[in-house]
Parts: structure tokens; C-alpha cells; sequence
């Protein structure tokens, strides 16, 4: 039961760290573009990463809690 | 210069491994190190504060038993601390002490209620080290058809066993709540107190010094703290609030500095590690708070848009829509309060677990490559107290900045169609 809900929170990670990964790599790019924008990426790229943390966060406390 | 630079971080480094788990891997000798045991150990509440590893402070306690409906006050110390685990060797009105948390006995005798007992008997009080025996063991059981861990003592060669604490899930999945409520004054509580007291002395000297150095440069505390206020007052309140910024400021502001108070306290090595912030009961309340203010403020634009969708069939709404969105309005605090509990708790997990490191090799290949391991895992846990530090920063400024765009999408007055589109689409989620 335990390393059911182990793989459980490992394919919940992996679309965390691909949605994670996107937001970062598109926000390098966007600062690289643009310089003088970094404060306003940093903040909103920070805003999405949370929210496709809390989709993850869910799955992994559901695999806590189930497991 | 340099190299006498990595020499003390090495030696502060250690000494923050030793004083850390010599609570726990200190003891259990040729059992091995039970890693899990000792995680739970550190991110758990406690009944007892040690600032390790030099004091062990008692906390005081206040007791209901729904049962009997009598209150029980006292002082943690009345169980008689043994050793660093937080065990307690004394029974107090049916109560005893098992890993720092107090936990009620199942099956009391009569006498065990009464006033106090020792638990080990005579042979209880001599072995001060705490590793010589262990006064708690505990056992696999089947209740209600489910395997489940249970604790218990022997006395007198009878089994008494304990109840479960309450469960991280407040009894919804199978976890249980204890016959008791315990409304004492524990190791989170405690620093919480302090970490407000602190606020509150810091934040009057500033209000103070805005007052008395008006129209000249800040200085002092005030200096320091004032970046922090201004990047909150122009990255979060102004762009998220637009003109209702000056309104809902104050609320961000105390979020944003007691999460920030709370994680980077329970960092500070040697103040025992409280892990306040990552505690599921804080973090609730935090939540609730950020759920009332952005419901409470919520426009009727807010609430149409929740309940009836406008420029969408009927069917739509009432069949998709409709119950999604009003999920979501529940989803959004509870999103707020697992991210903040889990990013914290992780980070202490984390922290002893690459300490543990140590005394896993220990017992795995003896103590030469033990010494080995500590240098590399001294390496890991203070790159890993770095990024605990940024992220300290990063929770704290992502609970503020979340519960201000949820304040967005709750305040926004409506206006042209066309152009709010992609608005609140950002703000929706």
C-alpha cells in the first residue's frame, strides 16, 4: 500500500516538474528579451509555479493520506 | 582567510549534526537508526521545549477528558523528563509523556488517575541517559480490520496501552481523535508567542521611528525592514489591488511578516527547531483567515461569476460550471494551507534526514565511514539551509501574492467585456 502511494506522488511530481520547468525556461527566455522586465517576470513566474504546485501538493497529501 | 572560513563552517557544522540528532541517533545501539521515527520526531509538536541540547524546558499543560469532564493543569516537568527524547517517567492523572507529546492511557487502573506514579517502578529513576531501556515500545494491532501501529508500557507486567494522537486528517480517512483536549501551551505555541512578541516589538520601534524621522532617510530597523514593506506595498498590493490597495495592505503586511517570522525562526539552529509554520493546524487557521477576507469582500461580480456564469448556456452552468466553480472557492484556501505546511515541513524533513545520513552509514559500515559521510552531509544540510532560507522568503511572499490575487478576482468591479477577458482569466485559477 505504502509504495502504491509512493508512485502515486512520483507521477504527481513529474507533472509538477514539467509544468515547473516550462514556467521557468519561458521566464529565462523572457528576461533574456527583455532585461528590464525581470521584476515583473520574477513575481508572475513565481505566481504560476505556486499554482501548479498546489496541483501537485494535493496529489501528494491525497497519497499521504491514503496510503 | 578562506580556508579557515570552510574549516569553522565544518566544525559549526558538526556540532549542528551532533546536537541535532543526538536525541536520536545517539541511542538504539545495534537496532540501527530508525530515520522515519526520528523525522516525525523533529517536524511533531512537542510538550516539552529543548533548546538542544542544553535545556529541556517544561511547557505547561492544560488537559480536558471529555469523559470525565474534569480539567487537568500542570506542568510538563511532573512527568520527569528521561533522557532527550521527551519521555516522561511518571504517569499524571492518567497522562503520561511519549515523545514529547502528552498522550492519554487507554486502559487505566484506577490509581494511574489519582495523582502521579512512576511508570518503570523502582529501576525507573537510575538510568538518566535515557538509552538504557525504553519505557515506550509499541506494537502492530488490528483494529476495526486495519493493521495499526498502538503504543504501550508495562507495569507491573500488565500492557497498558495508549491512544493515537489526532490525525493529520482530523479523523476523515481513518485517522483517530483523542478522548482528550489538550489546550496546552506546547514547543509551537510557545515560539509562536515568541515570534509575536518579537514582531510586536519590532514593528511599534519602526511605526515610531516613521514618526520621528519623517521626511529624513530610515534608519536602524527601520532600514532593514523597509525594502520589505515596499516590495509588498508595490509587487503585490498595487498591481494586484489597483485603487483598493491602501484597504487590504495592513492584512498582506501580517501575513506576509508572521509566515516570514515563523519560517525563519523555526531555521535558527539550536532554538530547537520549531516547525510552527509547518504545521497543519497554523497554516489552517492562516488559510481561514485569507478564505473570510477574500469572501467577506467578495462584489457581486465576484459571486455572479461563481454562481451564475454570464454568456453561457444554461445547461453549461448548471451541469459543469456552477459546481466547479464553487469547489474552487474551497480549493483556493485549501491549496494555500497544504502549500505553505508542506513546503515547510519538507524542508525540516529534509535537514535531519541528511544529518541522519550519518548514522545510517554508521550502521551500515562502522564508524570510519561514518566520519566520511559527515563531511559530504554537513556539505548537503547547509546547502540545503541555504535554499530553506530562500524558500522561507519565497512561502511567505507566495501566500501574500496568492491571497492578493484571490483579493483581485473577489474585488474586481466589472467592465468591458472584451477587455476583462484575459484578466480575469489569470485571476480565475
Amino acid at each position: 500500500m505504502g509504495s502504491l502511494a509512493g508512485i502515486g506522488m512520483g507521477l504527481a511530481v513529474i507533472g509538477a516538474g514539467i509544468g515547473i520547468g516550462n514556467i521557468g525556461a519561458k521566464a529565462m527566455e523572457a528576461i533574456a528579451r527583455q532585461p528590464e522586465a525581470v521584476g515583473d517576470i520574477r513575481a508572475n513566474m513565481i505566481l504560476t509555479a505556486a499554482l501548479v504546485e498546489g496541483a501537485a501538493l494535493i496529489a501528494i497529501v491525497m497519497a499521504f493520506l491514503v496510503g | 582567510m578562506k580556508l579557515s572560513r570552510i574549516f569553522f563552517a565544518l566544525v559549526f557544522g558538526l556540532l549542528l549534526a551532533f546536537t541535532n540528532t543526538a536525541n536520536a541517533g545517539g541511542g538504539n545501539e545495534g537496532e540501527g537508526v530508525d530515520v522515519e521515527g526520528i523525522a516525525f520526531h523533529h517536524i511533531a509538536d512537542a510538550n516539552v521545549y529543548n533548546w538542544n541540547p542544553w535545556i529541556t524546558m517544561p511547557l505547561p499543560c492544560f488537559l480536558y477528558n471529555k469523559d470525565t469532564g474534569k480539567w487537568s493543569t500542570f506542568l510538563s516537568s511532573k512527568f520527569h523528563f528521561v533522557g532527550h527524547h521527551g519521555d516522561g517517567s511518571e504517569i499524571v492523572k492518567g497522562y503520561v509523556l511519549n515523545a514529547g507529546s502528552v498522550m492519554k492511557i487507554k486502559n487505566p487502573t484506577p490509581e494511574m488517575m489519582e495523582g502521579h506514579m512512576s511508570i518503570a517502578g523502582d529501576h525507573g529513576h537510575d538510568s538518566h541517559d535515557g538509552h538504557a531501556h525504553h519505557l515506550f515500545s509499541s506494537e502492530l494491532k488490528t483494529v476495526d480490520g486495519k493493521e495499526k501501529e498502538v503504543s504501550y508500557f508495562e507495569k507491573d507486567g500488565q500492557k497498558f496501552y495508549l491512544e493515537d494522537k489526532t490525525a493529520w486528517d482530523f479523523g476523515v480517512f481513518g485517522g483517530e481523535f483523542t478522548s482528550f483536549y489538550d489546550f496546552s501551551i506546547t514547543k509551537n505555541v510557545f515560539s509562536m508567542f515568541l515570534v509575536c512578541l518579537f514582531m510586536i516589538l519590532v514593528f511599534l520601534r519602526i511605526t515610531k521611528m516613521y514618526k520621528t524621522n519623517e521626511g529624513k532617510a530610515p534608519s536602524g530597523v527601520q532600514g532593514f525592514f523597509e525594502p520589505m514593506i515596499v516590495f509588498i506595498q508595490d509587487e503585490v498590493a498595487k498591481p494586484f489591488l489597483g485603487k483598493k490597495w491602501k484597504q487590504f495592505l495592513p492584512f498582506l503586511l501580517t501575513i506576509f511578516f508572521f509566515i516570514l517570522g515563523l519560517n525563519l525562526f523555526g531555521q535558527v539552529p539550536f532554538l530547537g527547531g520549531s516547525n510552527v509554520s509547518g504545521s497543519l493546524s497554523v497554516t489552517l487557521v492562516l488559510a481561514v483567515a485569507a478564505f473570510l477576507v477574500v469572501n467577506i469582500s467578495g462584489n457581486a461580480h465576484y459571486w455572479g461569476h461563481i454562481v451564475w456564469m454570464p454568456g453561457v448556456p444554461a445547461w453549461l452552468k448548471i451541469a459543469i460550471l456552477t459546481p466547479v466553480e464553487i469547489i474552487g472557492v474551497f480549493i483556493k484556501p485549501i491549496t494555500l494551507m497544504l502549500r505553505l505546511f508542506a513546503n515547510i515541513t519538507a524542508g525540516h524533513m529534509v535537514m535531519i534526514i541528511f544529518v541522519s545520513l550519518i548514522f545510517i552509514a554508521r550502521d551500515a559500515a562502522g564508524d570510519g565511514i561514518a566520519w566520511l559521510t559527515s563531511v559530504g552531509s554537513i556539505a548537503l544540510t547547509m546547502f540545503m539551509m541555504a535554499i530553506e532560507l530562500l524558500v522561507a522568503f519565497i512561502q511567505a511572499f507566495v501566500f501574500t501574492i496568492l491571497t492578493a490575487a484571490y483579493l483581485n478576482a473577489s474585488t474586481e468591479e466589472s467592465h468591458d467585456h472584451d477587455h476583462s477577458d484575459s484578466h480575469e482569466h489569470a485571476a480565475a485559477h
